[in-house]
């Protein structure tokens, strides 16, 4: 059976989100005054947590679909 | 300027390729014939066809390139995605496909042998190699000129490395592991320069404070106020846009035969069309991928223009590096990059950017060697092998696919006029390409000998046009050098200014017939010379020359030899024709928003 490509991007956004998130949360507030004040790696690692989990989702969802 | 990366920015960055690498060696068993290798098995769903499509196209020359445009021309940077993009895109999804997919062609130039004959073939087969590899290194001697400068890695280890590694994904999983990790490259490149966007409206003051910004810039430039706010208000006359286009250029030179000519002819893209499960996912490959694609100005084109409204407001430390005199607008993308984000997302950001790339890198070189080993290789080397033959060939060629665009990378790095070159055999040879497709797919009466002639007359033409013409801007370089005065009459300046200025820009045939405001209109009046000239001789040969292919041949080749598809239980929403007036009525509504 081939790959689904949705496997791999998931994985992968999901860990580069709890990466970055995590990073956000233990990081240095002076770091952020480039990012205009605004804690980006823990704001955007969010949304790529959020992504790559919809991604996973997919690909489970066409995974069941096809094993039926 | 040079950036200092963090452990996390590493960690990233090696995550990235692991996966990259990992996608290659996952599908490596689903690689049993040449058929999985140069054309995914044809397997694949639209909606990952769609996003290979626009991600083989997504190179980095492209991000960083119409970041530049955007800020050098403003919201005029949007006709290369709404006008020279959109419409062709169409076009190939609803007429052209059904030829492309319906028939036993592999590829673009077997299509062409299907249709006319050998040497037409040959001849595109072989100018497409050379491009394929050419592109690819150039975008390979990009990245680690890029990489060198902001990061200080080593150069040469840049060359190898991303060649290393775009070689492995490529030799293992074929062309379904290219397209797969350029979806992954397409989301990555998204998520990885959005909040680049977001930071940056921050800052300047949302679109409104983006508007009133490029105002300054645009008068400061000698033009009026709003030159950088429209795409269409200021292309009546072309000197009174930063283009220097006036719109009739515009939407017959790029609009028309540049789009096309690349859209529909070029087998880069089609290629991935070309991968879907069925006919109608191939139809609707190019459709889905236009959705995206008219949307791409606001990631690609929007940083280029804040970038410009930043640095000439002057009341932040955002700065765009110098060159020349004037600025370096390549760096917007990197400048932007080191600006804004903090560790962590720099390396998000630098992986968008290294996918960029790659994809870029590995679109060519998929191309190339299914071109290589059906077109050339099966064409003229050996005919009858068999196809775990043409597999081993298909691995073979890949590596010297590699190898090859490492030595164009390195000539890129020695002869800086390179990408001049690569843009003029382009234009010469690719221009033309769309007369000869249009005519054999829709007048079963064109001939080999006609669309081989045809062919040759077009860039023939494109290179006399070439060679009459220059833009206006070489002249005035070339008098400044020898420290005199251009005439009020272009057209009679003095054959020292005119030798000191002919070369690669034009004007080397010592006579000049027209001078342009800039090379962009000099670019779209090639086209629509080459164009034109080739659809008339290939019609005039057409006509004098037997055909010597039956309509039995030709059924699957040509409108009117084939049967119509039937729409038979698809439901109307997934049906060609209602998609592309939806995107058509979309691209029309954006024109008409940013006019």
């Amino acid at each position: 059976m081939q790959l689904d490509v949705r496997l791999p991007i998931g994985l992968l956004f999901s860990l580069f989100g709890v990466l970055l998130t995590g990073f956000g949360l233990v990081s240095d507030k002076q770091i952020y005054q480039r990012s205009l004040g605004i804690n980006i790696n823990l704001g955007w690692g969010i949304v790529l947590l959020l992504f790559g989990v919809a991604m996973l989702a997919l690909a489970l969802r066409g995974r069941n679909k096809a094993s039926r | 300027m040079h950036i200092q990366l963090g452990w996390i920015d590493y960690t990233l960055l090696i995550l990235y390729f692991g996966f990259v690498l990992g996608i290659g060696y996952v599908l490596k068993r689903t690689v049993s014939g040449s058929k999985d290798f140069f054309e995914s098995g044809r397997s694949l769903p639209a909606w990952i066809c769609a996003l290979g499509f626009i991600g083989a196209n997504l190179g980095a020359q492209e991000v960083m390139g119409m970041a530049a445009s955007g800020a050098k021309y403003g919201i005029m940077t949007c006709h290369f995605y709404w006008v020279g993009a959109i419409p062709a895109m169409v076009f190939v999804a609803i007429f052209m496909m059904p030829f492309y997919y319906g028939s036993k062609a592999r590829s673009v130039p077997e299509y062409l042998k299907l249709r006319f004959d050998e040497k037409t073939r040959g001849f595109n087969a072989m100018t497409f190699a050379f491009m394929t590899i050419m592109s690819s290194g150039i975008s390979m001697y990009a990245l680690a000129k890029l990489l060198n400068a902001i990061l200080n890695w080593n150069f040469h280890l840049c060359i190898v490395l991303s060649g290393i590694i775009v070689l492995a994904y490529i030799f293992m999983g074929g062309l379904t592991s290219a397209i797969y990790n350029e979806v992954l490259q397409f989301f990555l490149i998204v998520f990885g320069f959005l909040p680049l966007i977001l930071l940056g409206l921050h800052q300047v003051g949302g679109w409104s404070g983006v508007m009133s910004k490029l105002a300054p810039v645009a008068t400061k430039a000698g033009f009026a106020e709003g030159a950088w706010a429209h795409s269409w208000t200021y292309t009546g006359s072309a000197q009174s846009n930063p283009m220097g286009v006036e719109w009739f250029g515009l939407a017959m030179g790029l609009g028309f035969v540049l789009s096309f000519g690349y859209w529909c002819t070029d087998f880069l893209v089609v290629q991935r069309a070309m991968a879907a499960k069925d006919m109608s996912a191939a139809r609707r490959t190019p459709l889905i991928a236009a959705i995206p694609k008219m949307l791409f100005p606001a990631l690609v084109i929007l940083p280029g223009m804040i970038a410009i409204a930043l640095h000439s407001a002057g009341n932040t430390s955002f700065q765009l590096p110098p060159k020349n005199g004037g600025l370096d607008y390549d760096m917007v993308v990197p400048t932007m990059l080191s600006y804004y984000f903090p560790t962590g997302m720099l390396g998000i950001g630098l992986t968008a950017l290294m996918a960029s790339f790659m994809s870029g890198m590995a679109g060519n070189v998929t191309a190339f060697n299914t071109v290589w080993t059906y077109d050339i290789y099966q064409g003229y080397i050996k005919k009858n092998g068999t196809d775990a033959h043409y597999l081993a060939v298909g691995r073979a060629t890949t590596v010297v696919g590699i190898l090859a665009s490492m030595a164009a990378a390195y000539a890129a790095a020695k002869f800086n006029n390179i990408m001049d070159i690569l843009q003029l055999v382009f234009a010469f040879v690719n221009a033309p390409l769309f007369a000869t497709f249009l005519l054999g797919m829709f007048w079963r009466r064109a001939t080999g000998h006609g669309a081989f002639f045809g062919l040759i007359a077009g860039t023939v033409a494109a290179a006399i046009h070439h060679g009459l013409t220059l833009p206006k801007q070489m002249l005035a370089e070339a008098a400044a050098a020898l420290n005199t005065t251009l005439p009020d009459n272009l057209l009679a300046v003095g054959s020292n200014i005119l030798d000191k200025a002919a070369g690669i820009k034009g004007g080397w045939l010592g006579h000049l017939t027209h001078v342009y405001p800039s090379e962009m209109a000099q670019n779209f009046w090639t086209a629509i010379y080459a164009w034109s000239v080739c659809f008339a001789a290939t019609i005039v040969i057409s006509l004098v020359t037997r055909q010597n292919k039956t309509d039995q041949e030709l059924t699957g080749l040509v409108y009117s030899l084939t049967p119509k598809l039937t729409q038979h239980g698809v439901p109307w929403w997934k049906q060609p024709a209602t998609l592309g007036i939806i995107v058509l009525a979309a691209a029309v509504v954006l024109n008409v928003i940013f006019w």
